[in-house]
């Protein structure tokens, strides 16, 4: 078995607000294997973003790292974990962008707008140079940008030599998209982190960026971790499956799994109330019943519990369940299929 | 098909924006965001309208609402006593008297509900506006329509900022019914909303068109969400209508390349599906711009030459089934059935040729 | 199904979701500690405003050239282990070369210092005549004076003059701010909603009143008013030259403001519903930027303070024998009666507190009026 690139063990991510405690995240563990793309997939409120945050270690005040571990595997080196490191210090800077690149969700927002694409890529590459070539005369401006130029090739953007210096207010949605792919990918990083990079654009696009990571994927044999709440996205593209709400993992495994044979009931209903395609049309879909409470009331004992329709009346609302496995490779935290084993308060 | 009467019938709307350039502002130039749509919604049908970004739909449901003036085109509506009224050219105060028959439910249910307003003095504003009830008997009916969106009449005091995104939607969909509106205008009802979430309102939704006979126009990107509530699908792409059928057959057996290239871009819950296979290059056409001849024939795998110079009509190639493409009759397309998808989506022309590209 | 809230987290009480907007923005302010300390300062100044007459100690017109500059006499508020307040006296002397007086503090010699004593007469809130005032010297018959900030070059108490001063300055930025406030919704609020000619016209008449050169032009317009009116008019018209001006910036960000409402999914809402122009206006769009445009009024005032107490320090504003801040500086205005009496600048530290708090609760307020930004 390989080492991960990733682990995550037990991280624990609390806002601390006037108004009370938010426990965003609350005990999550998963492993990211190299060339591997894990989905986490979740509702609002389930920590998804929270988790991602916390790995590049951008969580704001008044959220903080309150425990767990994040562990990073850099090429030879012992694994460092991330949560020990201050977020500004320079061991993670050199880390964030260069190692762990994030394709974040809105490309808009992500780039300067008043700075070219081209420039901003040219950017990351020469501040992590030492990083993807720690040998050899310093990076010219030409290579750079020859550099770029080939970056934005590899990841089909058309006319790349006049793309490079266009502004990202100039480009389409997938085009940017693309280019902020291109970006993540510049420095060769060993994981990808990519935040709902397509909630933002259209279906037909969506299908040309998913291949896209896919093929990018294969060649680099990049880790990647995909963040979204779009359950086909995610069967389309992960090897595994982590399943999180309000902060938990719910149930993780891989893919086939998770979507053939989803063992919580989370899971299970989650995958019945989508409509699909496939599915025969102006039928009730069936529902989770009641909404996602708000991260202040959150039920104690399991978190679904009030919402699960097989719920074991004085179990599931006094204690949480642990993660447990329940396949070969697959985990729930359900007291149905282990009914002693919690979580400690 | 039926003697149903229509309710709505949409003949040739167009609307353009103006592009401005220079400091004194010249027009140089239009986007015609609507390209000349027609199409017709009877009484209990509900109608989907589907596309990307930049297709128009938005803007289509916008005009049939009269938010915007049309550009030209005649929006026919059957009004509740009988009458056939255009509402295009009408003005404010001639439309005035028609509102309460024409009711919008808008996709952000954060901006949708004013924040100072109690939900329940919200959704009792169009009665108030057109004096359809008063003083208590407004509280009855507003009390009432909370109850039939499945919530608490208790929760009629309370500010929209203590609700939940689904809950919010439920208030707005509450506020549309409020003065029993002959046609619903549904704007992208579920796409803000979570996953679980949607289920609920799309279910909320099919019961009160089934118990309140209402019809519907429900405009949407996700193919999935308007298989599920449409009996009829209308297909747009920068501005045109490419595709209209029954539900049924557009998903089972797409005539427009587009059509079927956008179901099989839509990721299918199910790892074993096929992924990958994406049919369509480039980008959506820009509206501002558009090809010459076909709009879609840049991205389009069975161009051909006649594509490129002369824009199709839109045709009627089987019962009630309409398609914008000068191959309609000859290509083989395939959608997406009842059953799970196995297989390939193979897609091919009657040559044989298969249309796949990257 | 709960009650279940939205994004924006709020307390898990009951209350808070019947919560109107004003009780949300009263909640946020709470939590600024400067700016609620810097409201109870203000509400502290205003007080003083009703009913400047109780807290003068002397009839702040009285002259008398034999006193003039005496300095301050510091108010102590314990004498040995009581708390008794009191004053130290002060000594004259006649400077034998210039023949003027020359007092200084004399520690020795104390005037103890009563509360609600008998003084000078007046009308309270104009109506109620009355003579008590707030602090004065023990013996009312004058014998013993009590000057708190000192006196000036004729003479006159300081404290007292600051008290009626701190009434017309601060009366005048509230005021002047409130007409700006109504001009400036009411043009911006046509310009914006409206749009098109009205539009058209109304920026072009902010930008023609901005690119006025102010200073010039207040110096034209108080020049213009006439010599022989009373203070009162001359206060009145002050009031009204600066709000003209001054309601620009304002009706620019209403402006803005509608601009921006008029596309938002819930006036689109109103309508779809059938309301009419007025009804979305004052009923959906109004509300909405309320408690923005307070806050954005909070912070105009102090500016309108600074301009009165400019164009008064520069004799063209408040003229004596009327009394505002300004007017006090302006016996401040050379050097040798600063070196001399010192204690004639402190209506400047009033200026800047006043202007401070006004600044710190605007801040506050601004922080506290949106409570629904997402």
């Amino acid at each position: 078995m390989t080492t991960p690139v990733l682990q995550v063990k037990d991280l624990r991510v609390h806002f601390f607000l006037d108004e009370g405690l938010v426990r965003a995240v609350d005990g999550v563990s998963f492993d990211v294997h190299p060339g591997q793309v894990v989905g986490i997939v979740g509702e609002s409120g389930c920590g998804k973003s929270v988790t991602m945050k916390a790995i590049l270690q951008i969580v704001e005040p008044p959220g903080r790292i309150v425990g767990g571990q994040i562990l990073f595997q850099k090429d030879s080196a012992p694994a460092v974990d991330l949560t020990r490191l201050s977020p500004k210090c320079a061991e993670l800077r050199a880390i964030r962008g260069a190692e762990i690149a994030l394709i974040p969700q809105e490309p808009m927002a992500a780039f300067s707008p008043v700075h070219s694409v081209g420039a901003q890529i040219i950017e990351a590459l020469r501040l992590h140079e030492r990083q993807w070539r720690p040998t050899g005369p310093r990076l010219t401006r030409s290579e750079a940008r020859s550099m770029t130029v080939d970056l934005f090739r590899s990841v089909g953007i058309s006319m790349p030599d006049e793309r490079v210096d266009a502004y990202s207010w100039q480009l389409s949605g997938g085009l940017r998209q693309r280019a902020m792919i291109a970006m993540a990918l510049s420095c060769r990083p060993r994981l990808l982190i990519a935040d709902e990079p397509t909630t933002a654009i259209d279906v037909t696009t969506q299908a040309q960026i998913l291949n896209l990571l896919r093929e990018l994927q294969r060649r680099h044999g990049t880790a990647i971790v995909f963040i979204t709440h779009d359950l086909g996205v995610i069967a389309q593209m992960a090897h595994y499956v982590v399943v999180m709400y309000l902060g938990r993992v719910m149930e993780q495994g891989s893919v086939e799994q998770i979507f053939h044979a989803p063992k919580h009931p989370y899971t299970q209903a989650l995958l019945k109330s989508i409509p699909s395609v496939n599915v025969a049309p102006r039928t009730l879909l069936p529902t989770i019943a009641g909404s996602i409470p708000h991260p202040l009331g959150r039920p104690g004992g399991c978190p679904f519990h009030p919402r699960c329709p097989d719920a074991i009346p004085g179990v599931c609302a006094e204690r949480v369940p642990a993660l447990r496995p329940v396949g070969p490779t697959q985990l729930a935290s359900c007291f149905l299929y282990h009914r002693d084993e919690a979580v400690e308060p | 098909m039926s003697a149903t009467p229509w309710l709505l019938d949409v003949r040739h709307l167009r609307k353009s924006f103006p592009i401005r350039r220079g400091w004194n502002r010249k027009v140089v130039g239009a986007v015609a965001a609507v390209d000349d749509v027609s199409f017709t919604i009877r009484e209990g049908e509900t109608l989907g309208l589907v596309g990307e970004s930049g297709c128009g739909k938005t803007t289509t449901a916008r005009c049939i609402l009269r938010a915007m003036t049309p550009t030209s085109g005649e929006i026919l509506f059957r009004a509740a006593d009988g009458r056939v009224v255009d509402l295009a050219p009408l003005s404010r105060a001639a439309l005035r008297p028609l509102r309460p028959q024409i009711q919008m439910i808008f996709q952000d249910p954060f901006s949708s509900l004013d924040p100072r307003m109690s939900v329940g003095d919200i959704v009792g504003e169009p009665l108030r506006v057109h004096g359809i009830a008063r003083g208590k008997d407004r509280t009855a009916r507003v009390a009432a329509l909370f109850e039939r969106v499945g919530l608490r009449k208790a929760q009629m005091a309370n500010y929209p900022h203590q609700f939940s995104g689904g809950q919010r939607q439920r208030i707005g969909i509450a506020r549309a019914l409020a003065t029993e509106p002959r046609l619903v205008v549904a704007d992208e009802p579920v796409s803000a909303l979570d996953v679980s979430v949607q289920a609920q309102v799309l279910n909320l939704l099919l019961e009160l068109r089934t118990r309140l006979h209402l019809t519907l126009l429900f405009v949407a990107h996700d193919l999935a969400v308007v298989k599920h509530i449409s009996d009829r699908v209308a297909v747009m792409y920068v501005g045109q209508l490419v595709e209209l059928a029954t539900a049924e057959a557009i998903f089972r057996h797409p005539r427009h390349p587009y059509t079927a290239a956008l179901m099989r871009a839509v990721p299918v819950p199910d790892p074993q599906a096929p992924s990958g296979d994406v049919a369509l290059a480039g980008e959506v056409a820009n509206p501002a711009n558009p090809p010459a001849g076909c709009y879609f024939h840049p991205r389009c795998p069975f161009v051909t030459e006649v594509c490129r110079i002369e824009p199709p009509a839109l045709r009627e190639i089987a019962t009630g089934h309409l398609v914008r493409c000068h191959r309609a009759e000859e290509l083989i397309l395939s959608g997406v059935g009842a059953e799970p998808a196995r297989g390939t989506h193979g897609v091919v022309d009657s040559l044989g040729h298969d249309g796949r590209t990257v | 199904m709960s009650v279940l809230a939205s994004a924006t987290p709020v307390t898990a009480e009951d209350r808070v979701s019947v919560a109107s907007n004003w009780r949300l923005v009263w909640w946020r302010f709470r939590k600024h500690r400067l700016a609620l300390v810097s409201a109870l300062v203000l509400l502290a100044l205003y007080v003083v405003v009703l009913c400047p007459d109780f807290f003068s100690t002397q009839d702040p017109e009285a002259t008398e050239a034999r006193l003039a500059f005496i300095p301050v006499q510091r108010l102590r508020v314990f004498e040995g282990r009581h708390a008794s307040p009191w004053v130290p006296d002060v000594v004259g002397k006649r400077n034998p070369t210039t023949l003027r007086m020359e007092w200084r503090v004399d520690e020795s010699r104390k005037i103890p210092v009563r509360f609600f004593v008998t003084g000078y007469p007046y009308h309270l809130l104009g109506i109620v005549p009355t003579r008590i005032h707030l602090l004065g010297a023990a013996a009312a018959d004058g014998r013993d004076r009590l000057h708190l900030l000192g006196t000036d070059r004729l003479g006159r108490d300081q404290w007292s003059r600051l008290v009626h001063g701190t009434r017309t300055s601060m009366t005048i930025g509230l005021t002047a701010v409130t007409f700006s406030v109504v001009l400036g919704v009411l043009l911006g609020g046509i310009s914006g909603y409206y749009g098109g000619a009205a539009d058209a016209v109304i920026q072009r008449l902010i930008e023609l009143l901005q690119s006025l050169p102010t200073i010039p032009i207040w110096l034209a317009l108080t020049a213009a008013l006439p010599r022989d009116w009373s203070p009162q008019q001359v206060f009145f018209a002050i009031t009204v030259i600066l709000s003209l001006v001054g309601w620009t910036t304002l009706g620019r960000e209403v402006r803005g403001r509608f601009l921006a409402l008029r596309e938002e999914d819930f006036v689109l809402a109103a309508e779809l519903a059938g309301a009419s122009r007025r009804r979305i206006i004052v009923r959906h769009m109004v509300p909405t930027f309320l408690s923005h445009i307070i806050a954005t009024s909070t912070l105009a005032i102090p500016a309108m303070i600074i301009n009165e107490t400019s164009l008064s320090f520069l004799g063209l504003g408040i003229r004596p024998p009327a009394i505002s801040w300004g007017v006090l500086l302006q016996e401040a205005q050379n050097i040798q009666t600063v070196a001399l009496a010192p204690w004639l600048l402190v209506p400047g530290a009033v200026v800047i507190l006043s202007v401070l708090a006004f600044n710190l609760v605007g801040d506050g307020l601004r922080d506290a009026a949106d409570p629904y930004s997402q």
